[in-house]
């Protein structure tokens, strides 16, 4: 037989272009299956040894100081907790532990994370720092809904830390007996609407998302995200500007319920729906120049809180103490900012004025190129 | 009966005995004279092969789906479980897009079968790849391709959602947007499934013997009756075992369904979807819809060899 390069062959090859050239990667999910982390060597505890531990912090300053940051752990007070579905809860600045001052505390041994997917960028970049200032130290993700996260670890996944989007996923995890001791508000994130960038729909204001015809995609309701924009629309119900009805017009419109936020990310930036709900953290620079922001007023949105804990029964609890210490350290809130969270201490819905986060202006300074 | 199953030989094996042609007389004809038997092996081999056949059957094969049966007959709402939105509607969606895939895959999958028996034309190797792909393309893959042309930015999607003119007829066609509609969830399975049903059919074309048609020919047949009465007859068999597995297959898509059609109930949430997401809220009702597809999978596949095995057919 002749062989001949047939016509059909310039089909999936097109389609392999376009995928591979249209505009932005669409954003990917590394869902690693949960290892069981080795113990790190005794000894090497987070309190550091004898050796003078030089680290360099997250912002590139050089620390001096040396020592066992993490001694205060345990001291630290866990920070007030809003009632979980509270719609707008805000939380006052007094109440709220400022970012631990200080040098990054060092992490040493492998550890094995569970967080939210839109802890994505922000941790990958940490890891890189983590990793980078701590030789022989890995960090290993699981990155996806924390509903699916919290039933991994239920089904009994093996975990040292795990970083949830809201509260219920937390608190069902703890209700379980997941969690060795408390859990603590270490960010918070702002969601946002999401349009895609030529906005089919002529989407202009929050109210638009009731409009006939609105595909509207939103993340499933056990996902923290979809039961955040559930409590946005409802409250957009309960202001009279918007009609009472609004809510229940507006869920007609869901056209998919979606696994996680980074898939409803992807389903607008292929223009798939017309409009969505995530965090204004999800924008992230890969794919910013595909979406168009609607910022959704204080009065109505709700602040999401991102609770994080060590895991009961974990391989490496020193490294996953020492973790939280480096993400509440200003280094570590300094890359959450970056990556569009507000970091604690400033409360979301006062001081954050609505542009601010969504502008997402400067870029992050550090190499998020390089993944 | 299994035995009997094992011995016939398959419709692939090669081109059966002359068979008589004209209407079902293909069928009802006397089955070629049974093989004799194989003489069964040595003791000691079949002996030393019971431990590891033992230990796939039990451990591997049957104690994830045993689990699953035990978990949700002790949660002890099983029934009840059956009867949520959730099952109900995620059963019935996928009962009926499984349904028009398969109808979808027989009328445009048995010509191209045909096709690709019987006709050399350059360029035939690569199709011949081409409908093997999505058999071995993870169905992510498939799910990105589908939204890359009929997404509503695609190649085609666009057009679609555009609405366009029939150049002849002058006729418009209003834009219609395959995204997120049950018309995604059945792209996306003919384009996974229907390779199983193309590949069967190939086979069982090729597995014709050209003399029998011929000689309905000679006696005045035209190439339609021919085909109906005598090429498909005889490939039955390997029709209705790549049926099987092409519904199968439907039944079980998953990826490719979550990235290009989205998940919502009743709509779009087809039993995959369904235990996925009731995998984080509802362990009852994951429970409940994994018992359904186990059983009926079950039922289908041990119904078909039960039919099947008496006329020689195998999957």
């Amino acid at each position: 037989m002749r062989r001949t390069p047939s016509p059909i062959l310039a089909l999936p090859l097109l389609l392999a272009l376009l995928a591979a050239c249209g505009g932005g990667a669409p954003a990917t999910m590394t869902t690693t299956a949960p290892t069981s982390a080795a113990t790190i060597s005794a000894g090497a505890g987070a309190t550091a040894t004898g050796a003078s531990a030089r680290a360099t912090t997250a912002a590139g300053t050089t620390a001096g100081a040396t020592g066992a940051p993490t001694a205060a752990t345990r001291g630290s007070a866990t920070p007030a907790r809003t009632a979980t579905g509270a719609a707008t809860s805000t939380r006052g600045g007094a109440s709220t532990p400022s970012p631990v001052a200080g040098p990054p505390p060092r992490i040493t041994g492998n550890l094995t994370i569970f967080a939210a997917a839109s802890l994505t960028d922000a941790f990958n970049e940490m890891k890189r720092q983590i990793e980078a200032a701590n030789p022989g130290t890995t960090i290993t993700y699981n990155f996806a809904a924390s509903s699916a996260l919290a039933t991994q670890l239920e089904q009994g996944a093996r975990a040292d830390l795990f970083a949830s989007a809201d509260q219920p996923q937390m608190d069902r995890a703890k209700g379980a007996g997941l969690i060795a001791g408390d859990d603590r508000v270490f960010i918070q994130n702002k969601p946002v609407i999401i349009v895609p960038a030529n906005n089919p729909r002529a989407i202009a204001q929050p109210r638009d998302l009731a409009n006939p015809g609105v595909k509207l995609v939103l993340a499933a309701p056990q996902v923290p995200i979809g039961n955040y924009s559930r409590q946005i629309l409802d409250n957009m119900a309960r202001d009279p500007a918007y009609g009472a009805d609004f809510a229940g017009r507006a869920r007609a419109n869901v056209v998919s319920e979606e696994a996680n936020v980074r898939q409803v990310v992807s389903k607008i930036q292929l223009g798939e729906g017309d409009a969505g709900i995530v965090y204004s953290s999800d924008v992230t620079p890969a794919v910013r120049g595909q979406l168009r922001l609607i910022p959704i007023p204080d009065g109505v949105n709700v602040v999401a809180q991102y609770p994080v804990a060590v895991v009961r029964g974990a391989a490496n609890e020193p490294g996953a103490r020492a973790f939280v210490e480096w993400v509440l350290s200003p280094g570590g809130q300094a890359i959450l900012e970056q990556w569009g969270f507000i970091p604690l201490g400033r409360a979301g819905n006062e001081s954050t004025p609505a542009g601010a986060t969504f502008g997402l202006g400067a870029p992050p300074i550090a190499t998020r190129q390089d993944d | 009966m299994a035995r009997s199953l094992d011995e016939r030989p398959s419709a692939r094996a090669g081109p059966r005995p002359a068979v008589p042609p004209g209407g079902g007389g293909g069928r009802a004809a006397a089955p070629p004279p049974p093989p004799p038997p194989p003489r069964p092996p040595r003791f000691g081999l079949l002996a030393l092969f019971a431990l590891p056949s033992l230990l796939f059957v039990t451990l591997i094969l049957s104690l994830p789906l045993v689990a699953i049966l035990l978990r949700a007959a002790g949660s002890g709402v099983f029934l009840a479980s059956l009867g949520k939105p959730v099952v109900v509607q995620a059963l019935r969606l996928s009962a009926w897009t499984s349904l028009i895939t398969l109808l979808v895959s027989v009328a445009l999958g048995t010509p191209l079968a045909y096709w690709l028996a019987r006709a050399r034309f350059p360029g035939k190797r690569v199709v011949d790849t081409l409908v093997d792909l999505p058999i071995v393309l993870p169905p992510v893959v498939a799910g990105v391709g589908l939204l890359m042309a009929f997404g509503r930015r695609g190649l085609l999607g666009q057009r679609l959602q555009a609405g366009f003119t029939i150049p002849v007829l002058g006729l418009d066609v209003p834009g219609v947007s395959l995204a997120f509609s049950t018309a995604a969830v059945i792209l996306a399975q003919i384009f996974v499934s229907a390779p199983f049903f193309i590949r069967a059919a190939r086979a069982g074309f090729t597995a014709v013997n050209r003399e029998v048609e011929e000689a309905a020919a000679i006696d005045g047949a035209s190439p339609w009756q021919t085909f109906r009465l005598i090429t498909v007859p005889l490939t039955l068999p390997a029709l209705s075992s790549g049926l099987v597995l092409c519904w199968a297959r439907a039944v079980g898509e998953f990826g490719a369904t979550m990235m290009f059609a989205g998940n919502f109930i009743g709509r779009t949430q087809t039993m995959p979807l369904a235990i996925m997401g009731a995998m984080e809220t509802d362990l009852d009702a994951a429970l409940a819809i994994s018992v359904l597809l186990i059983a009926l999978s079950f039922a289908v596949l041990f119904l078909y060899r039960l039919i099947g095995g008496r006329r020689g057919v195998e999957l």
